[in-house]
């Protein structure tokens, strides 16, 4: 049989798993059965819901608008899948071609893809993050039990990281009018993501909206009281703030765990992959059955240099999901590239926060259009003299126009496209926190002498 | 019915907004909020906006609850 032939009966009779019913598995799904897959498709998630969408829990949802059962994604088609929910996978072996489930099941596949996304971060000592009122939120029982927190009319809510989540969460306490404390490591909010000119505009949208914004500080303890409910926490500074709620936005944590073992490039920094999302091994050398979407991806993108990029944004799940399902049941001629510039959004503070490209991959950044202090601008990113990445506020329509300026590898900085001149027009250093703060330690070691001996091994990974 | 709203796509231009106030709301200048399960006699409003929006960044279920989970269905 040549291999055209392989890949027709793969088609028509063949096995695919996915590990991970959230956008992006759900988004494959659809994709395959588009493409023309005929054969069987399991859909393995640890959540008892089926797929259901992640942004509006920490929007409309906690407004009290928008129940948390109402977020189920809608269908793009009919997928015709076997649906293994509410127990998540423990193993993978590529040896034997099954996904192992935590309950001991084995389900057998001929192709796999993988994703299994993010969960939150929890506070670090576990009988604190066990408090009555101490919350995170990434699914949506998390948000349905802080959106009732929130109803009860707490007398004060700590929000502990001033990442978008973070930001968005205490956006919400303060259109419910509940008095809110922000509390940050970094010297601003959204800092780490978008540098320390917009982490200032951030912070001061913040602060006119009423936050108890405190930066450069650390919450070094959650405080209960005798029946067990969250009343005070303290500061690496020595004070102290009562609260009846306290929200733990500390980011997310790849679900890889249980792939540890399993010989692929896995790890806390995600799954290693080429741009069609098919998986690299623990050696970097390429699968061709073995692909992953989403969150949990780690790609090369070419604008950047060919770095390892892994993305928590919905646009990323839904195209990587689509790249990588076209892969699935094609041939190596005709496989597509994921090549999409990242692009990402935010609601707060009444303000559309959006981004194209990459903004931590830069060392200058300028206000290229608008207005800063009337919270309505372009910020343009540059790194050695060309444009990478573009931050807007209340201005999403010229986004389109910095993406084509990134994907050209335009000058930097870029001349206004519009009369809406800025007052200052000097590009500043970006000014991101040092690597330091997210830099994993060693994660694999490199052992043997002969080209045919030489191998990776994982390292002992640890969550901080 | 089931919406879901491309916001890496949507740009603002409130069409939505206008036809079906309901279902989808500007949260400020330019920040759409919206149900993601609007009541179904917003139905044909809904559709409407779906169909008007500039960039194309609304997607209503194509299924109406056909090939929902049998474990899911429960909960």
């Amino acid at each position: 049989m040549t291999s055209a032939d392989n890949l027709r009966a793969f088609k028509r009779a063949g096995r695919i798993v996915v590990v991970g019913a959230s956008l992006a598995g759900l988004r494959a799904a659809e994709a395959l059965r588009d493409e023309g897959f005929t054969g069987s498709l399991t859909m393995i998630g640890d959540e008892s819901a089926e797929p259901y969408d992640r942004p509006p829990l920490s929007k409309q949802v906690l407004t009290g608008w928008v129940s948390a059962g109402n977020t189920t994604l809608p269908r793009r088609r009919d997928i015709d899948a076997e649906w293994l929910l509410g127990v998540p996978a423990s193993g993978l072996d590529l040896a034997a071609n099954h996904v192992r489930l935590a309950d001991g099941r084995e389900v057998p596949f001929d192709r796999v893809l993988i994703s299994t996304g993010v969960r939150a971060r929890p506070w670090f000592v576990e009988s604190e993050a066990a408090l009555d009122g101490v919350f995170v939120v990434r699914t949506r029982e998390h948000a349905e039990s802080l959106q009732r927190a929130l109803a009860a009319g707490p007398s004060r809510v700590l929000v502990i990281g001033a990442g978008f989540t973070g930001s968005e969460i205490a956006s919400v306490c303060r259109e419910r009018d509940i008095p809110v404390t922000v509390a940050e490591l970094a010297p601003a909010p959204l800092v780490g993501a978008l540098g320390a000119m917009i982490g200032e505009v951030a912070a001061n949208m913040q602060r006119a909206h009423g936050v108890d914004l405190r930066c450069g500080v650390k919450v070094t303890r959650l405080e209960g009281d005798a029946q067990g409910h969250f009343r005070r926490a303290h500061f690496d500074d020595g004070s102290t703030i009562d609260a009846d709620v306290a929200v733990v936005a500390l980011g997310g944590i790849r679900n890889t765990e249980w792939l540890r073992g399993s010989g692929l490039a896995a790890g806390p920094w995600g799954i290693a992959c080429d741009t069609g999302c098919r998986a690299l091994t623990l050696d970097g050398l390429i699968t061709d059955d073995i692909f992953a979407a989403g969150d949990v991806a780690r790609c090369p993108n070419p604008v950047y240099e060919y770095r390892l990029i892994s993305l928590e944004h919905w646009a990323n799940a839904v195209e990587q999901a689509g790249v990588a399902a076209h892969n699935m049941v094609s041939g190596q001629a005709e496989r597509w590239p994921h090549l999409s510039l990242p692009v990402f959004w935010s609601i707060q503070f009444g303000v559309n926060i959006k981004s194209v490209g990459v903004p931590t991959f830069a060392d200058e950044v300028v206000v290229a259009q608008g207005s800063v202090s009337d919270r309505r601008f372009v910020a343009a990113y540059g790194y050695r003299g060309r444009v990478t990445a573009a931050v807007s506020f209340d201005n999403a329509k010229w986004l389109d126009h910095y993406r084509q300026l990134i994907e050209t590898a335009a000058p930097f900085p870029p001349p206004s496209p519009t009369p809406d001149q800025p007052v200052d027009t000097k590009p500043v250093p970006v000014d991101f926190p040092g690597p330091d703060l997210l830099a994993q330690g060693a994660t694999v070691v490199v052992t043997g002498n002969d080209p045919g001996e030489r191998r990776v091994t994982a390292v002992q990974q640890h969550h901080r | 019915m089931r919406v879901v709203v491309d916001l890496s796509r949507c740009q603002g231009y409130a069409q939505c907004a206008f036809l079906a106030p309901d279902a989808f709301r500007m949260h400020g200048e330019e920040a759409l909020m919206y149900d993601p399960k609007p009541d179904d006699a917003q139905r044909d409003q809904v559709l409407r906006a779906a169909a008007a929006c500039p960039v194309q960044a609304i997607l209503v279920d194509q299924l109406e609850g056909r090939d929902v989970p049998v474990e899911a269905s429960a909960s």
